[in-house]
């Protein structure tokens, strides 16, 4: 049972939550510090994957910047995507050779924490085979994205909870023209407390660690 | 002679996608450096050098997705560095054409002479710092090297944009490049959606059966803008929705219709038909452009703005989740269309029959408007009403859309 340090951090834009993961990973790989759990909240941004097409952004740089959207190219997997209040964004930072040298089982493991939570909301949630992340009748409630360095990972999901999914409009989320959800959406009226919860719980079960209190927030890079 | 191979990043992994080299043919590289990167189910792996010396082949090109332990490229040890004394002259050769377009012929010399200079003195450039500097538009001469013999490295890049603000992103937007004569993509033939042929024929059916008028109205948003300002942060604490324009135009509108109900009417025949109810359909574009759909706001004059805000989240993210039930869309008495959040300032709606009348809400802009002889910057938006004008006079549908601009620009409501 190894440990690891979870940090409730509230709203973060998203190049300074980029810097801390980055700074977090760092330590990480020389061993300073143990496994990280951040979870927090972006201002509304569409951020692109390494394998990120341009034309999935359907919405001009000028529409973006009028609805007060920031748009940030990124280093993780995957295609476009949204953030934006209403969202829980979950980044751990694991060093998978403590876990398992598997990045795929990475991968299914993080959507087993969020079907696990999405249970405890009466939310059946599964797999779309091929296509990953959580989806609820078809339409994705959760979208995964990872970055490995040294078996170190950075990035992770992000779980709609009442984010305002009029902003997806601007995107094709991942490239897959398939609708989103999200807990509201749903029917659900959780709080995202309530979420942010059964999400730890589900995280120390599934990924078999133990979460210590950390004294203070990781330091935040200007 | 070390071998570089595909690694194994887990189980039930057989292949990787190579998607991009960080290191180039002839490059010096240290052991345990990230040298290229994989990606796997959305995953994307930095994979370091396995040993130290000089990058002496690459097999596998970017984007290629080849099987585990495939050997992707070749590492010779710095001893045997017969092969790196010829990669700087490679990096000249390739310096100076990639300059000399830009040159006119007469003052070719000078800018020949300066771009091998410029790239001399950065040092050799891994692919990755030239894509950045090619997508932020960089000039590399201004960054400082903190690499092996004053090259650039990545994280120089990074420091240089975060210092420099935001990372840019280059403004013009990318046009698709003219395409020569024989190489025009060919004509295709697609059928219909079923939702596109409906919307098709729904189109034809109101333009032919309405006789349709547009009229334009300017609208002071600015109350409006400051209120929502001041209120939205709480409003979507409180609720878990934004609060936009749209639903204040909503309100308006009902009220309106309440003042104005041959404006909620539909024709039937030689009668016409004065609705009891107040239903507010809402145009709702779904994603990528795959059509569009009303959902209805029923007795929406019973409700204030907050629930009808409610409603029409609730309504487009149904709309857009494929989750509407077919009471959800029927029994509308009259639509609005919200083309503003598209960035369109005014637009001429078609009606959505058997209505006789939809209104257009633009998008809200700060200009300079003209009060009592002084330039004031407001927040305004234009309004533009397309009625039937076999059941609506002009000046009844000025009325109306005077009553609609005095609600927004007078705001006297709680949300």
């Amino acid at each position: 049972m190894h440990s690891c340090e979870f940090h409730n951090l509230g709203s973060i834009g998203f190049a300074q939550a980029f810097a801390m993961q980055q700074d977090l990973a760092a330590r990480r790989k020389q061993d300073l510090i143990c496994d990280q759990l951040l979870i927090l909240e972006h201002p509304h941004v569409i951020t692109l994957g390494r394998n990120a097409h341009d034309e999935n952004i359907l919405a001009s740089r000028e529409i973006l910047e009028r609805a007060g959207i920031e748009l940030h190219p990124t280093d993780r997997g995957g295609d476009v995507t949204y953030h934006g209040p209403g969202q829980i964004v979950c980044y751990p930072i694991m060093d998978l050779k403590a876990w398992k040298r598997d990045v795929v089982a990475y991968v299914r493991t993080l959507e087993q924490v969020i079907i696990d939570a999405l249970a405890d909301f009466g939310i059946a949630a599964e797999r779309n085979p091929g296509c990953t992340g959580v989806w609820v009748n078809g339409a994705k409630i959760a979208a995964i994205g990872v970055h490995l360095s040294r078996w170190v990972t950075s990035h992770g999901f992000a779980l709609n909870v009442d984010t305002n999914l009029n902003y997806f409009q601007y995107i094709i989320p991942c490239g897959l023209t398939k609708p989103v959800t999200s807990l509201r959406a749903l029917g659900s009226v959780a709080r995202r407390e309530e979420v942010v919860t059964s999400l730890v719980r589900h995280f120390a079960n599934n990924f078999e660690c133990e979460f210590v209190e950390t004294p203070r927030a990781p330091e935040r890079i200007a | 002679m070390t071998d570089v191979v595909m690694p194994q990043m887990g189980e039930s992994i057989v292949e990787g996608t190579l998607t991009r080299w960080l290191k180039k043919k002839g490059d010096t590289v240290q052991r345990d450096e990230p040298l290229f990167e994989i990606s796997t189910d959305k995953v994307d792996s930095e994979i370091p050098a396995p040993a130290a010396g000089v990058l002496s082949e690459i097999l596998v090109e970017e984007g290629a997705t080849v099987k585990i332990n495939t050997v992707v490229a070749r590492i010779t040890e710095s001893g045997a560095a017969a092969a790196a004394p010829p990669a700087p002259v490679v990096e000249k050769v390739v310096a100076a054409p990639a300059a000399a377009p830009a040159a006119t012929p007469v003052a070719a010399p000078v800018p020949v002479m300066a771009a091998p200079v410029q790239a001399e003195s950065a040092g050799p450039l891994s692919p990755l710092v030239r894509r950045m500097a090619r997508e932020n538009n960089l000039d590399l001469s201004k960054i400082q090297g903190t690499g092996a013999g004053g090259r650039i490295t990545k994280t120089d890049v990074e420091g240089f944009l975060g210092s420099r603000g935001a990372i840019a992103i280059p403004a013009p937007v990318q046009m698709v490049a003219p395409v020569a004569r024989g190489e025009a993509p060919k004509s295709r033939v697609e059928p219909m959606s079923t939702m596109r042929q409906k919307i098709a024929e729904h189109m034809v059916f109101s333009q032919r059966t309405s006789a349709f008028v547009t009229t334009v109205h300017k609208v002071d948003m600015t109350k409006i803008a400051r209120l929502r300002a001041k209120v939205k942060d709480n409003f979507q604490a409180q609720y878990g929705f934004g609060l936009t324009y749209l639903s204040f135009i909503a309100r308006a509108t009902a009220d309106a219709l309440r003042a104005f109900p041959i404006l909620n009417s539909s024709i039937d025949g030689t009668n016409v038909i004065y609705h009891g109810d107040v239903n507010i359909g809402i145009a709702v574009a779904l994603d990528g452009g795959n059509g569009l759909i009303v959902p209805v706001i029923r007795n929406a004059d019973e409700k204030n703005v907050v629930g009808l805000q409610r409603s029409i989240v609730d309504l487009a993210a149904r709309a857009r989740s494929k989750q509407l039930k077919p009471d959800d869309v029927q029994g509308g008495t009259f639509s609005i269309t919200n083309f503003g959040s598209f960035g369109s300032i005014f637009a001429t709606p078609v009606i959505n029959q058997p209505q006789v009348a939809i209104l257009g809400a633009g998008s809200v802009e700060k200009v300079p408007v003209v009060i009592d002889d002084a330039i004031a910057i407001r927040s305004m938006m234009y309004l533009s009403l397309t009625f039937d004008h076999r059941l609506i006079d002009g000046a009844l549908a000025d009325q109306f859309c005077q009553r609609v601009k005095a609600v927004l620009e007078g705001w006297s409501e709680q949300l």
